[in-house]
């Protein structure tokens, strides 16, 4: 049987998301576990220079699907270029990034190739021929082991979860035949802001609550900018109209798991803490003593935050110089 | 305009969700069950379609009896029909068998809209409105937050990390919510009294002309769940004021969590 892992990746205006570097490491790993060998797919339009760079992180063979009319993800466009190089190619493993395009990717090619797909995990483990992954379910409030029976085993990652390796392989570089139809979906626009960290993929979240009283979140905005770090919120900083609803975390938000996260002014909701307890350390800044925060918080604070956060950006500031 | 919501009841989102003594399932015994909070956004957005191009809103769900109180609250905002496939093979699918079933239910159904939620809330599977599109051969656009239906043509607004792009179909098509859609409706109280008696119909796969052995083998296995690590309380961090304290916290995080 043909043993080979398939990385695919996901680039925007020609440059990969963090998730696609975590996902074709995590995807060498599976291929060294298996004795095999690692094929990386890259589609989109004038990428082959962009390719190049996944050479450093184990992929013995690039394939390129490059064409004008891939230049932006449609699922259709996009399922056929996948579903036809896993014809050719036929990997036992699929693996990819479960950002919110590498979602719906991977959930309508599963149901083209009737392959069971295990979505956002967190751990992948090769036992034998056998691929156990674990993923939360329920919001996060569960984790479950679970196995994959068919050929190929798709597995999305959780951005954030995995390690990224440099590692050489052989990296042959290959232009594949794309062949698919241009189908019934049409791109009309695209809106992005381009600089920012992405919630899911960053380091350090500084998150605000109702506790931040009003939509100026200059104070979090400061200290995420000074870390390197992006700013999040709960459901009612987002309800009360003063974050986007991009920036909701928790169970019927984004799920984010960074080294740091710095809840200032939550109050720690089951649903909350739901999205954000699988963060490395937690600092909770709250001002009443007994809010259920602390009780998931490795260092807290129990103080006001508009006193609290100036003084941290100063010491931080400080130490920094 | 034919519109099919895709609807789940799932655990109520402040539940305390605990393993049960088998290892593969979570207690049940005291739950509280809603519409899964995205098919909450479908119906939604599912009654502002009919009511702005006309026609009917079927909700059409898969699983245990109970799911029954979940379809009635959606006819109750104003939904005029209910399906609900409680044939038992349902509760041991994985995400590809739920979709095979929900098509095999909607291929006997004329319609030209299928609205669903991007995830069901205790699966977190998001998997399987996108195979449904699949297994009727429709396109699929997910995660939306602004759809307007204009000259046969549906255009969406989906996110996507660090912003949005707008996706162009035609009909028949199947789209998922993301928060931001819409602000789902409370079902008012002549909605309640109007709802019992609309048409519900219960299915079996039978009925639905769906054999077991074209069903499938679910391919995902649950060998064990558990809850995360716990989280314990950690350090509480004093001074005699905020400067003192910042500078306290600071240093925890450089010298002893090693994150700053
Ligand atoms: C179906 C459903 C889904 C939900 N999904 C989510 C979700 O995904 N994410 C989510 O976050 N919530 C979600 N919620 C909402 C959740 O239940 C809580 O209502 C919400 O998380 C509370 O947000 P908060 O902590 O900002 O506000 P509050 O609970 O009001 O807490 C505010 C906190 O700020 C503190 N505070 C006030 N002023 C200051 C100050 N100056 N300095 C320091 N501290 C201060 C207060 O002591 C308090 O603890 C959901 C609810 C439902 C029903
Ligand atoms: N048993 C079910 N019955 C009806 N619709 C479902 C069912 N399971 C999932 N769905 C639909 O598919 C969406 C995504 O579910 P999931 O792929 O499980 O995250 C849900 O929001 C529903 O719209």
């Amino acid at each position: 049987m043909a043993q080979k892992v398939l990385a695919i990746t996901e680039q925007i205006n020609g440059v990969f998301r963090k998730v696609t570097y975590e996902a074709v490491s995590e995807g060498k790993r599976i291929a060294d576990s298996l004795g095999t060998k690692l094929t990386v797919l890259v589609i989109g339009s004038e990428i082959e220079k962009t390719a190049e760079e996944l050479c450093e992180y184990g992929a013995d063979k690039i394939l390129v699907a490059d064409a004008p009319s891939l230049k932006e993800f449609l699922v259709d466009r996009y399922t056929q270029v996948a579903a036809g190089v896993i014809e050719n190619e036929q990997p036992s493993v699929v693996i990819a990034g479960a950002s919110s395009i590498g979602k719906d990717l991977m959930a309508r090619l599963a149901a083209r190739i009737s392959a069971p797909l295990a979505m956002d995990c967190l751990d992948i483990k090769v036992d034998g021929d056998l691929i156990k992954a674990i993923r939360p379910m329920y919001g996060g409030k569960i984790l479950a082991e679970v196995s994959l029976e068919g050929t190929p085993k798709m597995l999305g990652i959780r951005p954030n979860a995995m390690r990224i390796d440099k590692l050489s392989g052989e990296g042959v570089i290959e232009k594949c035949q794309a062949n698919f139809e241009e189908g019934d979906l049409k791109s009309v626009d695209k809106s992005l802001e381009t600089g920012m960290v992405e919630l899911t993929e960053a380091d350090i979240i500084v998150a605000g609550g109702r506790g931040m009283g009003g939509p100026d979140y200059s104070l979090l905005e400061e200290l995420a900018d000074l870390t390197g770090g992006a700013v999040g919120a709960s459901r009612s900083a987002v309800d009360e109209g003063w974050r986007p609803q991009s920036d909701q975390i928790g169970q019927t938000g984004k799920t984010v798991s960074p080294n740091l996260y710095i809840a200032c002014g939550i109050s720690g909701a089951i649903q909350h803490l739901a999205g954000m307890s699988s963060s490395k350390v937690i600092v909770a800044i709250n001002k009443d003593a007994e809010a259920p925060i602390f009780s998931k918080a490795d260092y807290g604070i129990v103080g006001d935050l508009f006193d609290i956060v100036p003084a941290v950006i100063k010491e931080i500031r400080s130490v920094k110089e | 305009m034919e519109i099919i919501v895709l609807l789940k009841q799932v655990p109520a989102t402040e539940s305390l969700i605990t393993v049960a003594g088998d290892g593969t399932s979570i207690k049940t015994d005291d739950l509280k069950w809603v519409i899964n909070p995205y098919d909450e956004f479908a119906v939604e957005e599912a009654l502002k379609i009919k009511k702005a191009h006309g026609g009917t809103v079927t909700i059409l769900s898969a699983g245990s009896d109970k799911a029954v109180d979940a379809i009635r609250t959606a006819l109750a905002m104003g939904a005029d029909k209910g399906i609900l496939i409680n044939d038992p093979l349902v509760m041991d699918c994985d995400a590809l068998g739920v979709a095979r079933i929900l098509s095999a239910a909607i291929q006997s159904n004329p319609f030209d809209l299928i609205i669903a939620g991007m995830r069901a809330v205790d699966d977190d599977n998001y998997q399987v409105a996108p195979a449904v599109a699949e297994f009727l051969k429709i396109p699929h656009i997910s995660m939306v937050i602004k759809e307007d239906i204009s000259d046969g043509k549906i255009i969406c607004q989906r996110t996507v990390e660090g912003g949005t792009i707008t996706v162009e179909a035609g009909f028949p098509v199947l789209f998922t919510t993301q928060r931001g859609l819409n602000e789902p409706r409370y079902a008012s109280l002549p909605g309640i009294m109007k709802a019992k008696k609309k048409p519900l119909e219960k299915k079996s796969l039978a009925d639905i002309g769906l054999s077991p052995a074209e069903l499938g083998k679910p391919k995902i296995t649950i060998l064990s769940m558990s809850p995360p690590p716990e989280r314990k309380a950690g350090k509480m961090i004093e001074g005699e004021d905020a400067v003192e304290m910042a500078k306290k916290l600071v240093k925890a995080l450089k010298d002893e969590a090693k994150v700053l």
